[in-house]
């Protein structure tokens, strides 16, 4: 066989099998029967919006709800196209977004904002690395352009080794929050750490790396990685970021998360909030280890 | 066609099979113009492809090609395209045209001579029975899709690369490099063996009665011969390994940084683009720069390409005189 001919193989079976793939998924989207709410947004959210979907299908057999992730930006981007009922995101609406929302929908158009639980951002390090406490200041010389600390052993003198960052890629909402609450207002963070696609590829990274610091929400801790207790300032008291500490504003780097929707909303979306806002759902959030409203 | 001719199939047999030949063929005769149309048409669509993408991504970066500061995108690796509130981003690539480059290099150092001495073995040395047998596996190896490489890359080589170097972190330069320079081998191999398998048999011949070993003969008589086709092969590697996205972006570590040091991790243009696309803005600046960078990587890849075209050119007038 040529080579030519070779390469003219590989590539049809390639074609096959996204042809495949293309009517699997078409399939999969088919049985969908009476009404269907669209929700769409933040990735850390995307776990707990498909717990709640797949909950909600219990309780109202002819409510469907599709979720996708995709980040907060992308849902709300979807909110303001028309295209989901329901954003989720990991922060709030910018007001840049909002005056679009406007210009979409017409000036009286209300924006309505559920706050649906709050998620706190964990760092992580190493089971191998010994260390069980940090504060605002030291992950600030650790992550911030301006920072100098470089070695463990800047951080406490009978550690070692070179810090290994992970971080996650630049449109990521928690980048954005852990960089306001790590590099302040207007700081950026130091070039070189590992920038990685996901909250889990995080956690994973850490786990497998011995020297590594990385943030995720708390929501992703597995027990083969430790979460470190943060303080404000050097000397300061440290929290956990258990659920209690961030109800209490105790641990600093935490952050609401949002359900935003246009407009009046439909009887069933109306309901599915409520529901979500009530003790079923709450309980789910509280499951999936973020902190439920109350 | 000639099948049916010979014997015409039962449902048909009432019909002369002569008539039906001849409408046919009518038919086909005054469908000659339009089958010709197709037929070039088809071999202009390649062409007609390279003009659309080259426009699409030229159309895609918009403004962005006359704004860009060109300093700074090819001077400095300060990449913060969505920076805080109120500072000015900045677009730095040079620490991402230095990973897509050195895990290329890292790569060709690792696939060229597996590659090569794997195509030599199954064409020169190798028994029938166990070529076939190569020659299976080793499509096979081309068939696995690249996230799978990633795969291996991330979870197995990377703590494997942790443990036995003893190195910070697993995934890195010389892990992508591995990574890719296997996903390279299998078209190295596939493009060597068949220009060694080209070099007419009296060569061999020829030397093995002069007294040549075998070793002599591959390296003194049939490397020189196939040389414009092992050349071919380790180029397309090169392409393969400067375009290759999803392998790279789990087993490099991702980090922008130019390092000398091989347990380093580093990011590819092609992972930046992978990884950032998706959510930057649609016609916003951060956009118009992934598509300067996807320019970048297509000028790199043209240039690869045309080099290696110019350098076989150049070995076959040699030849010729």
């Amino acid at each position: 066989m040529s080579l030519k001919a070779r390469i003219g193989k590989i590539s049809m079976a390639g074609l096959t099998l996204s042809a495949a793939a293309l009517l699997l998924s078409g399939c999969g989207q088919k049985q969908t029967k009476g009404v269907v709410i669209k929700n769409r947004g933040s990735d850390t959210l995307v776990q707990v919006a498909t717990a709640w979907a797949e909950e909600y299908k219990n309780a109202k057999p002819d409510v469907t709800v599709q979720v996708n992730g995709g980040g907060s930006g992308t849902g709300i981007t979807a909110l303001i196209n028309g295209t989901v009922d329901i954003a989720n995101s990991s922060r709030a609406m910018k007001d840049k977004e909002k005056e679009q929302i406007k210009a979409k929908f017409g000036d009286d158009a209300t924006i309505n904002e559920y706050i649906v639980g709050y998620d706190g951002i964990a760092v992580y390090t190493n089971t191998e690395n010994p260390l069980e406490e940090i504060s605002i200041t030291q992950l600030n010389g650790i992550y911030a352009e301006s920072g100098t600390i470089e070695n463990w052993d800047q951080v406490e003198s009978s550690l070692s080794g070179e810090i290994q960052r992970a971080s996650r890629q630049n449109n990521s909402g928690t980048y954005v929050f852990f960089r306001e609450a790590v590099c302040g207002k207007s700081g950026e963070f130091k070039q070189g750490a590992n920038s990685l696609s996901g909250s889990k590829e995080v956690v994973e990274f850490v786990t497998t790396t011995p020297n590594a610091i990385g943030y995720s929400g708390m929501g992703y801790k597995t027990d083969d990685v430790n979460w470190l207790a943060v303080s404000k300032e050097d000397g300061g008291v440290s929290y956990e970021p258990t659920p209690e500490n961030v109800l209490s504003k105790n641990y600093p780097i935490a952050r609401p998360l949002f359900l935003y929707t246009v407009g009046e909303e439909p009887d069933a979306v109306k309901a599915y909030l409520a529901w979500i806002q009530g003790a079923e759902g709450q309980k789910i959030v509280a499951a999936q280890k973020f902190v439920p409203v109350n | 066609m000639a099948e049916t001719e010979s014997n015409p199939s039962p449902l048909r047999g009432r019909r002369r099979p002569n008539r039906v030949f001849h409408w046919l063929g009518r038919t086909l005769d005054s469908l000659e113009l339009p089958i010709q149309l197709l037929i070039r048409m088809c071999g202009w669509s390649s062409i007609i492809l390279v003009a659309a993408i080259f426009y699409f991504i030229f159309r895609e970066s918009g403004g962005m090609l006359a704004r860009l500061d060109w300093g700074q995108f090819f001077g400095s690796s300060r990449w913060i395209p969505s920076p805080a509130e109120g500072n000015a981003p900045s677009y730095g690539a040079a620490g991402l045209l230095f990973g897509t480059i050195s895990v290329t290099i890292g790569s060709m150092l690792i696939s060229v001579p597996l590659g090569l001495g794997a195509a030599v073995f199954v064409s020169e040395f190798a028994t029938p029975r166990v070529k076939e047998t190569l020659k299976v596996v080793i499509e096979q190896l081309a068939a696995i899709p690249s996230v799978v490489w990633g795969f291996i890359g991330l979870t197995v080589m990377g703590p494997l690369l942790i443990k036995i170097t003893g190195e910070n972190v697993g995934v890195n330069m010389l892990n992508g490099s591995i990574i890719v320079g296997l996903m390279a081998v299998p078209v190295i191999v596939s493009i060597s063996e068949d220009a060694l398998r080209s070099v007419p048999d009296s060569y061999r011949e020829a030397a093995l009665a002069l007294g040549a070993t075998r070793w002599e003969v591959v390296y003194k008589v049939l490397f020189p011969a196939a040389r414009n086709g092992l050349l071919a092969a380790c180029m397309l590697g090169v392409g393969r390994a400067v375009g290759e996205t999803m392998a790279v972006l789990m087993a490099t570590g991702n980090a922008n940084q130019i390092t000398f040091n091989i347990f380093k991790s580093v990011q590819t243009m092609t992972a930046t683009i992978a990884q950032e696309m998706g959510d930057a803005v649609q016609g916003g600046e951060h956009y118009q720069v992934l598509f300067i960078i996807g320019i970048v990587l297509l000028v790199i890849t043209c240039s690869i390409n045309v080099i290696s075209d110019l350098v076989v050119k150049g070995i076959r007038r040699e030849q010729h005189n």
